[in-house]
C-alpha cells in the first residue's frame, strides 16, 4: 500500500490526526514536567487513569469515551493530590510517594477491570485496549476532544509563559515576586494529567509516561533556551507520533501504541548520542582530543628539557631516545608536532656518527613548551 | 495610604517570630530590627536558622508566630521595594536559558500577566549584567558559567528590582576571589545610595571589613547591632559554642587589650 492509499484511508487518518496531536500537547507539557524534574509523575498519573477509565464506565454504563476521559482525568489528578499530600505531610520521600501512589491505583483499576469484565456487559469489550491503547478505534469524535483539550493546553501554556518558566526554574524567586506558585504548579500537574487523557486512547496507560518523558529529554540535548526546547519538543512528538502510526498501519497488525513510543525512543537514542556538547560522541571527542593534546605537550615538553639539559637550543634528539623516555613510538605526535611548525627533522651534519635525521626544536617549538611549562607550574603552584 | 505604619523609621523590623519544621523550633521568638542604609550580616552556626530567617521573612516559610515589617508595611505590600538573592544551590543550572533571560525573570514581577518582556527589559537586564561585569556573557547558557559568573547573573536579577531593601542568602559561598570582590563592591554602592542590604554570610574573618550591622544567630538572636559593638569573642562563643577555637583568637585578645588600654588612658 502506498502512502497516498494510506493516508486516504479514513480510520487511517483519524489514527494519523491523533498520533500527532498527542506528540504536540505531550512534548509541550512533558518539557515542563521533566525540566521541573517530575517525569514520574506522568507516570504515576498515566497509571492511576486506570480506575477513573473504569469508573468512567461503571457511572456511564456504556463506552461512552467522554464519561470515561472524565473519570481517568478525575483520578489521575487525584493520585497527583495523594502523592503531594503524601510527600508534604509525611516524611516520605519523592520517589517513595510515586512508587505508592503509582501502584495502589493502577492495582484498584485492574480489580475494577476484572470486575466489569465479569458482569457480562456486552458493551464492556475493548475496555482492557485502555492498558496498551488501540489506536484503530480512534473516532472523528474524539478527534475532537483530543484537538479541544490540546487546544486549551497548548493556549495556557502561550498566555502563561513567563509565569510556567520562572516556577519551573526558580520556585523560590516566584514565590517572592508574589506568584501564586502553588496554583501555577497545580495547573501545570492537571494539564500533565490532561495530556495523559489525550494518550489513553492512543498508547494507554502504561506506556503513557514515555510520550510525556521521550520528547522533552530528546528536545532538551539540542536545545539552549526554554523556547526552543518546547518547540523542538513538540515537533519530535508529532513527527513521531506520525511515523509510529504510518509504520502500524504499513506492516498490518502491529500494534500502533508501541511503535509510536519506540519511534520517539529512537529519537531519544539518536539526540542522546549525537548532540553537540551534551552527546556521549561529543564528550568522548572532547576527550580524546584533551588526550592527543596532552600527549603532543608532553612530547615537545621533553624535546625542550633535552635541548635545556644539553644548553643548545637547536640540540638534536634521536627519535629512540623520544621513544624510550615515553614508553611507546612517539612517530606519529612529533610528524604532526611537524606539520604545526613546532619541530623539525632535521639532517645529522656528515661528520656524525648515528641516524641520518633528527629531531630539533624550532623557535616557534621553544617558545610553546615554555609556554606549556609556565601553565603547568601555575596549576601546580 | 491612611494605614498607620508600624515603626516605619526601620528598613527591617521582626517581633517574635517563631518557625518551627516538623515541630521543632527553627527560629525562636526573633527580634531583630535593621535601621535604613546599612550593610548588615547574619551570622550563625550550621543549623542556625540563617537562610530560614530570610525565607520567613519573605514569606518563603510559613512562620508559626510572630510579624515583619519592611518600612513600616508587611511584606506583602511591599513586594516591590524588596529584591531576593536565593542560594546559588537552589535552581537546577542545567536549565536551558541564557544569562540574560536569568536577569529579566527579575522583572517578572513588575510586568504583571501576559506581558512579555520586551526591548526595553531586556535593556535593563543587560545594564544589570554590566553592573555586575557579566555583559560580555548575557547570551551564554547558564550550565557554561563557572560558579561566581552564576552568582553575579544572581545579583544582577536582583539588581533590575531596583529594591530598597535586598536580601542575599550566601552570596559569597564558593565563588572566586575576584567575584567576591566584586559583589562587596556593589553592596556598598546600593548602601552608598541608602538602600539596606542584609546578607547571611558565613566567613568570619570578612564580617569586620565588609559589614556595619550584625546579627549573631542561633536559633535565638544572640546579639545585634552595629558590627563594632556586636563582634565579640563573648557573643561568638555564645553562638558557636567548641567551634569557635577555630577562630583566630589573637586579634580579639590583641583589640580587647587595646580597648583596655584606651579605657584606662581615657
Amino acid at each position: 500500500m502506498s502512502v497516498v492509499e494510506l493516508l486516504s484511508d479514513y480510520t487511517i487518518q483519524n489514527v494519523v490526526a491523533g498520533a500527532a496531536l498527542l506528540g504536540l500537547v505531550s512534548g509541550v507539557l512533558g518539557s515542563f514536567a521533566v525540566l521541573r524534574q517530575q517525569s514520574l509523575l506522568g507516570d504515576t498519573m498515566s497509571h492511576a487513569a486506570l480506575p477513573g477509565v473504569c469508573l468512567g464506565f461503571i457511572i456511564a454504563g456504556t463506552r461512552d469515551i467522554g464519561s470515561i476521559l472524565l473519570g481517568a482525568l478525575a483520578t489521575g489528578a487525584l493520585a497527583a493530590l495523594v502523592m503531594l499530600l503524601l510527600t508534604r505531610m509525611s516524611r516520605l520521600k519523592t520517589d517513595a510517594g510515586l512508587g505508592i501512589t503509582l501502584s495502589v491505583f493502577f492495582a484498584m483499576g485492574v480489580v475494577l477491570l476484572t470486575h466489569i469484565q465479569g458482569m457480562n456487559n456486552a458493551s464492556q469489550g475493548g475496555l482492557d485496549a485502555f492498558l496498551f491503547g488501540q489506536a484503530a478505534a480512534t473516532l472523528r469524535s474524539d478527534l475532537w476532544i483530543m484537538g479541544g483539550i490540546t487546544a486549551v493546553a497548548l493556549a495556557l501554556v502561550a498566555a502563561l509563559w513567563k509565569e510556567f518558566k520562572l516556577v519551573s526554574f526558580d520556585p523560590e524567586f516566584a514565590t517572592s515576586l508574589g506568584m501564586p506558585v502553588a496554583w501555577l504548579e497545580v495547573l501545570l500537574t492537571v494539564m500533565v494529567a490532561l495530556a495523559v487523557v489525550v494518550g489513553l486512547q492512543m498508547v494507554g496507560v502504561v506506556l503513557m509516561a514515555a510520550m510525556i518523558i521521550a520528547p522533552a529529554v530528546a528536545a532538551r540535548q539540542w536545545s539552549r533556551r526554554l523556547e526552543d526546547m518546547v518547540l523542538l519538543a513538540a515537533l519530535i512528538g508529532v513527527v513521531s507520533g506520525i511515523f509510529g502510526a504510518l509504520l502500524s498501519a504499513l506492516s498490518r497488525g502491529l500494534a500502533t501504541g508501541p511503535l509510536i513510543i519506540l519511534s520517539v525512543s529512537s529519537v531519544v537514542l539518536v539526540s542522546m548520542t549525537l548532540a553537540p556538547e551534551r552527546g556521549f560522541l561529543w564528550e568522548a571527542f572532547r576527550r580524546m582530543r584533551a588526550r592527543h593534546r596532552l600527549r603532543h605537550q608532553q612530547v615537545l615538553t621533553t624535546l625542550y628539557r633535552l635541548a635545556a639539559h644539553h644548553a643548545d637550543p637547536i640540540y638534536r634528539t634521536e627519535q629512540g631516545m623520544l621513544d624510550t623516555y615515553h614508553g611507546l613510538r612517539t612517530r606519529a605526535v612529533l610528524r604532526q608536532l611537524e606539520r604545526r611548525g613546532l619541530a623539525e627533522w632535521r639532517d645529522t651534519p656528515p661528520d656524525e656518527p648515528g641516524p641520518p635525521r633528527r629531531w630539533v626544536l624550532t623557535p616557534a617549538g621553544i617558545t610553546e613548551a615554555e609556554r606549556v611549562l609556565e601553565s603547568l607550574g601555575r596549576e601546580n603552584a | 495610604m491612611s494605614t498607620t505604619l508600624h515603626e516605619p523609621d526601620l528598613a527591617l523590623h521582626v517581633e517574635d517570630l517563631t518557625v518551627s519544621y516538623h515541630s521543632k523550633p527553627v527560629l525562636w521568638d526573633i527580634d531583630f530590627d535593621v535601621p535604613p542604609g546599612v550593610m548588615a550580616a547574619i551570622i550563625g552556626p550550621n543549623g542556625a536558622g540563617k537562610s530560614t530567617l530570610i525565607k520567613s521573612v519573605l514569606g518563603l516559610v510559613p512562620a508559626v508566630a510572630g510579624h515583619v515589617t519592611l518600612h513600616g508595611r508587611p511584606y506583602k505590600a511591599q513586594r516591590r521595594r524588596v529584591g531576593y538573592v536565593p542560594q546559588r544551590s537552589s535552581v537546577d543550572w542545567d536549565f536551558p536559558t541564557t544569562a540574560l533571560d536569568v536577569v529579566t525573570m527579575g522583572l517578572y514581577g513588575r510586568l504583571g500577566w501576559l506581558r512579555r518582556p520586551g526591548r526595553r527589559e531586556r535593556d535593563e537586564a543587560m545594564a544589570a549584567l554590566e553592573l555586575v561585569g557579566m555583559a560580555d556573557f548575557a547570551r551564554r547558557q547558564i550550565s557554561q558559567l563557572s560558579g561566581g559568573q552564576q552568582q553575579r547573573v544572581f545579583l544582577a536579577r536582583a539588581l533590575v528590582q531596583k529594591a530598597d531593601v535586598y536580601f542575599l542568602d550566601e552570596p559569597m559561598a564558593g565563588v572566586d576571589a575576584t567575584t567576591e570582590r566584586a559583589i562587596v563592591d556593589i553592596l556598598r554602592r546600593l548602601r552608598d545610595e541608602g538602600k539596606t542590604v542584609i546578607v547571611v554570610h558565613h566567613d568570619l574573618q570578612t564580617v569586620r571589613s565588609y559589614f556595619d550591622w550584625l546579627l549573631i544567630l542561633n536559633v535565638r538572636v544572640i546579639a545585634q547591632g552595629p558590627v563594632a559593638e556586636v563582634y565579640t569573642a563573648d557573643h561568638l562563643r555564645q553562638a558557636y559554642g567548641g567551634q569557635i577555637a577555630l577562630l583566630d583568637q589573637d586579634t580579639f585578645l590583641s583589640e580587647e587589650a587595646a580597648a583596655e588600654a584606651a579605657v584606662r588612658a581615657g
